[in-house]
């Protein structure tokens, strides 16, 4: 199939960026869209151009490096998946597609399609942890059951890949889904119990510092969330942070 | 020239770790603070290792080269980690792990080590179910289990598929605990290229910001390098793109000796090629061997019908399709270990019979299961008389509770239906058991200089099993290093703080420089993929599944072409202080290029079949195990070390003896 790629290019954080035009004629049906991308990279290397920046690591869909905005959707056009399990028999041939950076304030652009979400990572480092030693000197694994819905609820929000497409998705890019993700597993286990106040009180202190929106429910973020991370979430951190806050010295 | 000494303690192999541990010199906590301690990657081992470092107090600087450290590959890990906890009351002990590990190895790995890794795993648990890992639990509220292959007992902790991304999200929480602390100083987007010695000890390294292109300078105490496996040297594989072998090649050409390069695991069941554009490949996990049956059909007839499209699968009827595994290996079926399930599929494919366009694809079938579960289901739900449709319904509802997210993965990227047509699957590069030697203390032989994870050779000997890979990255960053690497440091404390401005460091930095200079200078045509697929398309043709004498002199001789063609035709785009991922990859595939080579040699040289090496030549003859893999104890029980001596075809082997006190040596056998 044939298709025509508007990409938006920009050589730095400071340069200003611009869409240029592609176009692709041996593409196939079976090619994941970062192979498509590859295909592309490959035909301006040999036109002596720049190939074109974008992030991506293991092509399985669980690192959560990838992150383009494809067609105005952040991971394109199917349901549950990441850009690299997208595949380019979701197109059809002759069509035209806009390739863009994750856009958001909190994700600065850092080179055509690569953008810095460093933000997630102060967030985590504010609270996302359990205060507990790695001497292994713990107590038991079974010492403590866990009822199996809590611990599979947990996991449900543990399995949040970082990839930002909530923040991307939303109107006023906010990160409430994924704040709310990493503050629910631990909220749900016994083990996260002890500093759930402190934690979801600097936590999202954190997030409002760098410059995220706020959360007005339109749920765009669980449509778009690769890993289906459900907006219950945010409804629990935002009960655990009205308990905090009330009760906090 | 550097001495293998293992440094294995003395007593019985129980009390070796406890020993040791009681009379390793300790560093006082006043001290710890003025010691750095740099940790190259991220993943399992990197991350927990740098997390306990900086929580005994030391200085951290951990390096990667994601944005992220929660990105690294250990994420991906699908199924699930061992631990000899004995929670299902089935026989299970430390002995009986370290024993199946040994084993599994195909007894090519060191028995102190593994002993004490199956002694630690347990710890491993305990410490994450600690952290908040939502492992999976029974209705009780206890931890689940499942079985993995190549065992008799069920000790396998699992988190539905995902079992490395929730052990490295809580590795990571441990690491941002350190990090919002001021305890670790994390350097996302850096990738070492170089590792700086002074007076002979690793005293730091250089690094490239890939955001800025910059080269810094960053001294230590010590190294610790857990920079993951190589198997991206195949080009394709089921790592992710960024894996490499970039830091642990640059400690190698320092003077670390680098065990077993040619130690490969071939995972059997990957998706297959689709096309020349393919840039990885993805696995569907080992348990679907339980139910699936792998077959490829009897006669070429059908095989080019089926090619065509002239013919499905589900019409070929059984007398006309060749289940070769059961055929082969009666006694464990399609349950064969991993090496001879990846050996036979190729055999079949060799022979031409692969069933998809590339030739290079067997069946992995549900039918049978589908058809067991749902009559299984039908009687116990006392339904009488269902119809084959009904049968059919109960069937795949059952598959779909075990297997509902690998089926959906698979219908993702291939556009099939692997509940009405049989998966295709072929083999894939999946580990890589060879790595930088390292001595019981996980110590290189560059002193100060330490290797973990899958970085290192140490534990998982020929071969790995299942749900081992995470135990071992756990093991070493947790509970090992932060032992050993104390014994090293407490000879530290004096020395102060270590100074970048000395002509050490400034003469690693302008060796650095001058290699990208001459990447950014060389006036090539040709990208750095098509010189990586190039060494890609050697290594699985003459270094992949099997190997024989006159494929890996060739496999050489092309590499070195290679690299000659690399060095004279590569074409670096745009500069070297921005962004500048063809920059990033050269610098790789230079290594994986030289590494290849090596890899070859030390296949060349290992003249028998162990785990996954196997050597055409070595294989039984006569009686019932005729043809299958024949290993030598008499003249190959050792670790091939190697020691860098300017260019890989001068390179030296060490061996370290491997020698077995606890466990008898036996040949595996699978009729």
């Amino acid at each position: 199939m044939k298709v025509t790629l508007k990409v938006w290019r920009q050589k730095s954080a400071s340069d200003k960026g611009k869409i240029e035009t592609y176009k692709l004629d041996k593409v196939e049906e079976h090619m994941s869209f970062l192979e498509m991308m590859d295909v592309l990279n490959e035909q301006l290397i040999t036109e002596g151009k720049i190939p074109v920046a974008f992030d991506h690591d293991c092509r399985e869909g669980i690192c959560g490096t990838c992150s383009m905005h494809i067609n105005g959707e952040p991971h394109g056009p199917d349901r549950g998946v990441t850009t690299c399990q997208l595949h380019m028999r979701m197109f059809n041939d002759g069509d035209t597609i806009y390739i863009e950076p994750f856009r958001a304030k909190g994700f600065p652009v850092i080179k055509d399609l690569v953008v810095d979400r460093s933000a997630f990572e102060r967030i985590q480092h504010a609270g996302g942890f359990v205060s507990v030693p790695t001497s292994g000197n713990t107590q038991d694994a079974n010492a403590i059951p866990i009822p199996k819905a809590d611990a599979d609820k947990a996991f449900d929000a543990a399995s949040c890949i970082g990839c930002g497409a909530c923040v991307a998705s939303c109107k006023n890019a906010s990160a409430m889904l994924f704040v709310a993700a990493k503050v629910s597993q631990f909220s749900l286990l016994p083990q996260g119990k002890v500093e759930a106040k402190k934690r979801v009180l600097s936590m999202v202190e954190q997030m409002d510092k760098e410059g995220f929106g706020n959360c007005s429910n339109t749920g765009a973020c669980e449509v778009e969330c690769p890993k289906g991370i459900s907006l219950e979430n945010i409804a629990r951190m935002n009960r655990e942070y009205l308990k905090a806050s009330a009760s906090s010295e | 020239m550097a001495t293998l000494d293992a440094k294995i303690p003395e007593g019985p192999i129980k009390d070796k770790w406890t020993n040791h541990k009681n009379k390793i010199n300790l560093v006082n906590p006043a001290n710890k603070r003025s010691i750095d301690i740099i940790v190259v990657g991220t993943g399992l081992a990197g991350g927990s290792a740098a997390a306990s470092l900086a929580e005994m107090g030391y200085s951290v600087k951990a390096f990667c080269f994601q944005d992220s450290p929660r990105r690294a590959h250990s994420i991906a890990a699908q199924g699930g980690i061992n631990a000899a906890k004995n929670y299902q009351n089935d026989g299970d002990s430390i002995f009986r792990l370290f024993y199946d590990t040994v084993k599994g190895g195909d007894y090519r790995s060191r028995e102190a080590n593994v002993y004490r890794l199956a002694e630690v795993s347990g710890n491993i648990i305990d410490q994450c179910v600690a952290q908040g890992v939502p492992f999976a639990r029974e209705y009780g509220g206890l931890l689940d289990n499942r079985s993995f292959g190549g065992v008799l007992v069920s000790r396998t902790f699992y988190a539905k598929g995902q079992t490395g991304q929730q052990l490295l999200l809580g590795a990571y929480s441990a690491m941002n605990r350190q990090i919002g602390k001021g305890k670790i100083k994390m350097y996302n987007r850096h990738e070492m290229l170089e590792l700086v010695k002074v007076d002979g000890k690793a005293r730091g390294i250089i690094a490239r910001n890939l955001v800025t292109g910059e080269i810094e300078r960053h001294s230590a105490h010590a190294v610790v390098i857990a920079s993951g496996g190589y198997g991206n040297v195949f080009f394709l594989s089921t790592n992710a793109m960024g894996s490499n072998v970039t830091a642990a090649w640059r400690v190698h050409k320092q003077g670390a000796y680098f065990a077993n390069p040619c130690y490969t695991q071939i995972h059997p069941t990957c998706i297959p090629r689709s096309g020349d554009y393919q840039s990885k490949l993805t696995l569907m996990s080992e348990s679907l061997r339980n139910d699936g049956r792998i077959w490829v059909p009897k006669n070429m007839d059908d095989v080019m019908a089926i090619r065509d499209g002239k013919l499905k699968p589900t019409d070929l009827p059984a007398e006309r399709r060749d289940y070769y595994l059961e055929r082969r290996y009666p006694a464990f079926g399609n349950l064969v270990p991993r090496d001879v399930a990846s050996r036979a599929a190729k055999e079949r494919c060799d022979a031409g019979y692969g069933v998809n366009k590339t030739g290079e694809a067997v069946y992995l079938d549900f039918a049978t299961a589908i058809n067991r579960y749902g009559s299984e289901t039908a009687m116990i739900s006392g339904e009488n008389n269902p119809s084959d449709a009904r049968i059919k319904e109960l069937g795949e509802a059952v598959i779909e509770s075990k297997y509902g997210n690998l089926f959906q993965m698979y219908e993702k990227i291939v556009d099939e239906n692997p509940y009405k047509t049989p998966m295709m699957i072929y083999p894939a590069v999946h580990y890589t058991m060879g790595g930088i030697w390292v001595d019981y203390n996980l110590m290189t032989t560059i002193p100060g200089c330490y290797a973990a994870g899958e970085a290192n050779f140490s534990d998982h000997g020929a071969n790995r099993l299942g749900a081992s890979a995470l135990m071992q990255g756990l093991a070493d960053g947790y509970f090992v290093l932060p032992y050993t690497i104390g014994d090293y440091l407490s000879n530290d404390i004096r020395t102060g703080a270590i100074s970048t401005e000395t002509a050490e460091f400034a003469e690693a930095e302008t060796a650095v420089t001058t290699r990208i200079a001459g990447f950014m200078n060389n006036k090539g045509t040709k990208s750095v993929d098509h010189f990586h697929k190039l060494l890609g398309k050697v290594m699985w043709e003459k270094v992949g599944m099997a190997r024989n004498e006159k494929g890996l002199k060739e496999a050489i001789e092309e590499i070195r072409k290679i690299r000659t063609e690399f060095h004279k035709h590569v074409l670096i785009p745009g500069s070297s202080d921005e962004m500048n991922p063809e920059l990033e990859k050269a610098l790789r595939v230079e290594d994986f290029i030289e590494l290849g080579e090596l890899f070859a040699k030390d296949a060349l040289e290992r003249t028998e079949s162990c785990g996954g090496h196997f050597r055409e030549e070595s294989v039984e003859i006569g009686g019932p195990q005729d043809g299958e893999a024949k290993r030598d104890d008499e003249n190959f029980a050792y670790v091939a070390a190697w020691e860098w001596t300017g260019d890989p075809s001068n390179s030296q082997v060490h061996k370290e003896k491997l020698v077995f006190n606890d466990i008898e040596l036996k040949q595996r056998s699978y009729k």
